[in-house]
């Protein structure tokens, strides 16, 4: 090591210039709190919180904390990512292969709903599904039902609930499942690498996934039955299904807004990665005698997933990030419960915000290191 | 001729199966056509389900017959290769011909032919489709937001002017093109400041005109006598210093009265608002995000460990937060930080907010184009004796810069679709007034207009910068 001055310098006016920054900006702080004798502390999050949230998926009512809210507000932002993900990724690839494909119709097709969803806010897009398009539903007494089952109303839409009899063993018969495939998969390949030999396995894995919970109906004593919605009167004009599964209105505006916006980019992230690998590596795989089917499967795919997962996870990172504009039409999510009512009631703007952005900071720095660990993983080792 | 094999459609008897097959396939389109068009199911006297797929049917076994390869017709041949090549494109090639087909007449009408113009209250708009009268009144606040509608010349004039001064490098002659980067990186933003600040605002002025012209006509006299050689710099500094000269030094004025300039009121930046607010908004952070991006990328690369981790620091914590809580940070929690009698325009926090929040995404991307650039340009800069900043600024920025125009085009589209959150802070630019006009009570009802309206609008100005910066990077695109 030779230290140089030269390079000391510039390090060390860096470092005094956001020291002296930090510095300023907590001072004021300290002095306006105290002059407005706000305390500095986390203590609140274990008070009662005494306000309501519309829609969470743990038990929650007034009585609990203020950490419970947050808890409340956290699940639903991750609910509405997962459900917004799912979607988006289904839309996305669909639409990314639909750009490249032949047909003159279906392209332009594909090409104008990226164009198009893309280049409006999506905040405006929620907006539209929120107030405009969802507005327009009937209401629950004019409601027609969807296969019989399903009810979409203005005031969201109602499913039928499943009621379980003796879930846990359903469930343990379809981790049995998950595990015995990945099994014969692991053994599958083997046996490929070492004899040559070709099993089903996607037939054995459709049979292991449908026959293991099939005989926990049979013998484990599995039931299952749904909880249909029915129309209930409350008052000579208002009417509310009851029993079933109720999706409130803003989850579904937002959940729809985000897929739909999201899966432009995951769509260009699809087609970027498919046009990305080299027409030759398919000329030679037809040539050394695979079917089209396998082309795709064995040398495509693997070089194409090389170039769309990073940016597709970047975009999965996005929608939950843009899931925070929930806020705008009262979804609860973590900013609308935890950094709007909450901040409003406790008046601790700094210790609040600061958890909220330290949560999506966690978030987002914890999915980007799977990232660089997955990409590293992958990449290809060149001579 | 030969016998006809239904199922297997050959050249031998092509103009059987062309005619057949065109028949078919047009009168299935026939059938959606009269359906949407006239309302007219010619197919009604079939059960429902049927009627309703046969035209699918009709159209299928029609594209069937017509796809014969190398049929020696051009058209023939083109639509076959192009909507046509198997049974499975046949059907989504139909679907989405009787998709447009179908959803043509309603748009149509909702748009254009139920829809109301005319008029000036909701009483016009007793139609079926869209209420554009709607827009129509409510326009100005749209565009302007609360800004009183007397003094909405300002914005027009200003932006007129700057649309003019920033049109400036299509004009310029090869002697000043050597100029223009300065000119937009520091003179123009500069104006556009003057502009929105004292012009726009109206805010407290401490520019008078009077000196100004003055000291602007004696410094072109004084110009004319100064050698070519000095002039830039010349006209840099000496118009402002004789101004300065003038105004303090000679005749000892003090500030105009604050908040005036000649008779122009002070508009506070809580009633501005609408597109202006986004286009100002847009504008600004563009101008200042890029620098700081800028700066940071370099610093991400630096050799300094300190510096790099600063700026990994410093653009990681930014994108990994959405811009919400940015935006709420800057609402609630940075007046904490400020000194108690230390006030910042709302406006300017949320600008300050936001170019951050961008700058950070701006570092990476032009990290990207820094990383690209081959080992090589960095050696034969420094063998030639450049220094840190030499070798930056004349090799390494200018090829990078060149490298990532989509990536900061991409950058800037998000900025400009990100303006309307601002909401958060209780500014309202033009989807915030459409949430206001929507909660009018005598305009209850027309969200819908409203939203496509803006739709409309930002689809236009985005799909309008995507395409320029397509046109960018095929201009500046060099082989390498």
């Amino acid at each position: 090591m030779n230290f140089k001055l030269k390079d000391i310098g510039p390090q060390l006016m860096t470092v005094i210039a956001v020291v002296l920054v930090f510095g300023f900006f907590t001072y004021n702080a300290q002095v306006n709190m105290e002059s407005r004798g706000i305390d500095f502390g986390y203590g609140f999050l274990s008070q009662e919180s005494s306000f309501d949230v519309q829609f969470s998926l743990i038990e929650y009512d007034g009585s609990h904390s203020y950490f419970r809210a947050y808890l409340v507000g956290l699940l639903n932002t991750i609910l509405v990512s997962v459900i917004g993900i799912i979607l988006a990724t289904i839309l996305g690839v669909i639409v990314g292969i639909a750009r490249l494909s032949p047909n003159y119709l279906i392209n332009k097709f594909a090409a104008f709903y990226v164009e198009f969803f893309r280049n409006i806010p999506l905040l405006l897009q929620i907006f539209f599904w929120y107030f405009a398009a969802l507005r327009a539903l009937p209401l629950p007494q004019d409601a027609e039902a969807i296969f019989g089952i399903s009810f979409l109303t203005i005031k969201g839409l109602y499913v039928p609930a499943f009621i379980w009899q003796n879930f846990n063993v359903f469930f343990y018969s379809v981790v049995a499942a998950i595990i015995a495939i990945i099994v014969i998969r692991i053994h599958a390949k083997k046996l490929q690498e070492t004899q040559g030999k070709q099993t089903p396995v996607l037939l054995i894995s459709i049979g292991l996934i449908l026959i293991l919970p099939l005989l926990s109906f049979l013998i484990g004593g599995v039931s299952l039955s749904f909880e249909v919605p029915v129309l209930k009167q409350l008052a000579t004009t208002s009417f509310i299904y009851e029993g079933g599964v109720s999706l409130p209105p803003e989850l579904i505006a937002l959940a729809l807004s985000l897929s739909l916006y999201t899966a432009t980019f995951i769509a260009e992230c699809v087609r970027a990665g498919i046009q990305g690998v080299g027409k030759g590596q398919k000329e030679a795989a037809a040539s050394i005698g695979l079917t089209p089917n396998q082309v795709l499967k064995l040398v495509v795919m693997p070089q194409a997933l090389r170039i769309i997962i990073p940016p597709t996870t970047n975009q999965y990172l996005n929608l939950t990030k843009n899931s925070s504009l929930a806020a705008a039409i009262a979804y609860p999510d973590l900013v609308l419960v935890f950094a709007g009512t909450a901040l409003m009631q406790t008046g601790k703007a700094i210790e609040i915000v600061s958890i909220t952005m330290f949560t999506y900071l966690s978030l987002s720095i914890s999915i980007s290191l799977l990232m660089n660990w997955y990409n590293k993983k992958i990449a290809i080792t060149e001579k | 001729m030969s016998k006809i094999n239904f199922l297997k459609p050959d050249k031998s008897n092509l103009n059987t199966f062309l005619y057949l097959g065109s028949f078919l396939f047009f009168i299935g389109v026939l059938d959606v056509l009269l359906n949407s068009f006239f309302s007219l199911n010619i197919t009604g006297f079939l059960p429902g389900f049927l009627s309703f797929l046969l035209p699918l049917v009709l159209g299928f076994i029609g594209l069937y017959f017509i796809r014969i390869e190398l049929s020696g017709i051009k058209q023939l041949d083109l639509l076959n290769k192009h909507i046509n090549t198997n049974n499975f494109n046949a059907i989504l090639s139909l679907l989405i011909i009787f998709i447009i087909l179908k959803s043509i007449p309603p748009i149509l009408s909702w748009f254009f032919v139920n829809a109301s113009f005319a008029g000036d209250s909701k009483d016009v708009c007793t139609g079926s489709g869209a209420c554009w009268t709607y827009i129509k009144v409510w326009m100005r606040r749209f565009m302007y937001g609360m800004y009183p509608n007397g003094e909405q010349w300002r914005i027009n004039l200003s932006f007129i002017a700057l649309a003019l001064l920033g049109s400036v490098g299509y004009f310029a002659t090869d002697k000043f093109k050597k100029y223009l980067t300065l000119y937009y990186v520091v003179i123009y933003p500069f104006i556009a400041f003057l502009f929105i600040f004292f012009f726009i605002s109206g805010g407290p002025v401490f520019f008078d005109f009077s000196y100004g012209i003055i000291a602007a006509i004696l410094s072109i006299i004084i110009g004319f006598f100064i050698p070519s050689k000095f002039k830039f710099y010349y006209f840099l500094i000496v118009p402002f210093a004789l101004y300065i000269l003038l105004k303090y030094f000679i005749f000892f004025e003090e500030y105009i009265e604050l908040g005036k300039l000649d008779g122009l009121n002070w508009v506070e930046t809580g009633a501005w608002g609408g597109l202006s607010l986004t286009f100002i908004i847009s504008f600004f952070c563009l101008i200042f995000c890029f620098p700081i991006g800028m700066a940071f990328a370099l610093g991400r690369r630096s050799g300094f460990p300190l510096i790099r981790y600063i700026s990994i620091g410093f653009i990681e914590f930014w994108r990994g937060v959405p811009l919400i809580t940015v935006l709420f940070m800057s609402a609630v929690m940075f007046p904490m930080f400020l000194p108690a009698d230390f006030f910042i325009d709302k406006l300017v926090r949320c600008i300050i907010a936001i170019s951050l929040f961008e700058a950070a995404y701006v570092a990476e991307v032009i990290r990207g184009g820094l990383q690209a650039l081959p080992r090589g340009q960095y050696e034969a800069a420094k063998s030639l004796g450049m220094g840190y900043w030499r070798m930056h600024i004349f090799v390494i920025l200018p090829q990078a810069l060149k490298l990532v125009i989509p990536g900061i085009a991409n950058t800037f589209l998000a900025l400009v679709k990100d303006t309307p959150l601002i909401f958060v802070v209780g500014l309202l630019e033009i989807v915030g007034m459409l949430n206001l006009a929507k909660t009018n009570p005598e305009w209850l009802g027309f969200a819908m207009e409203g939203y496509v309206f803006a739709a409309i609008i930002f689809w236009i100005i985005c799909y309008a910068m995507s395409k320029y910066s397509y046109n960018l990077e095929q201009k500046y695109k060099t082989d390498r």
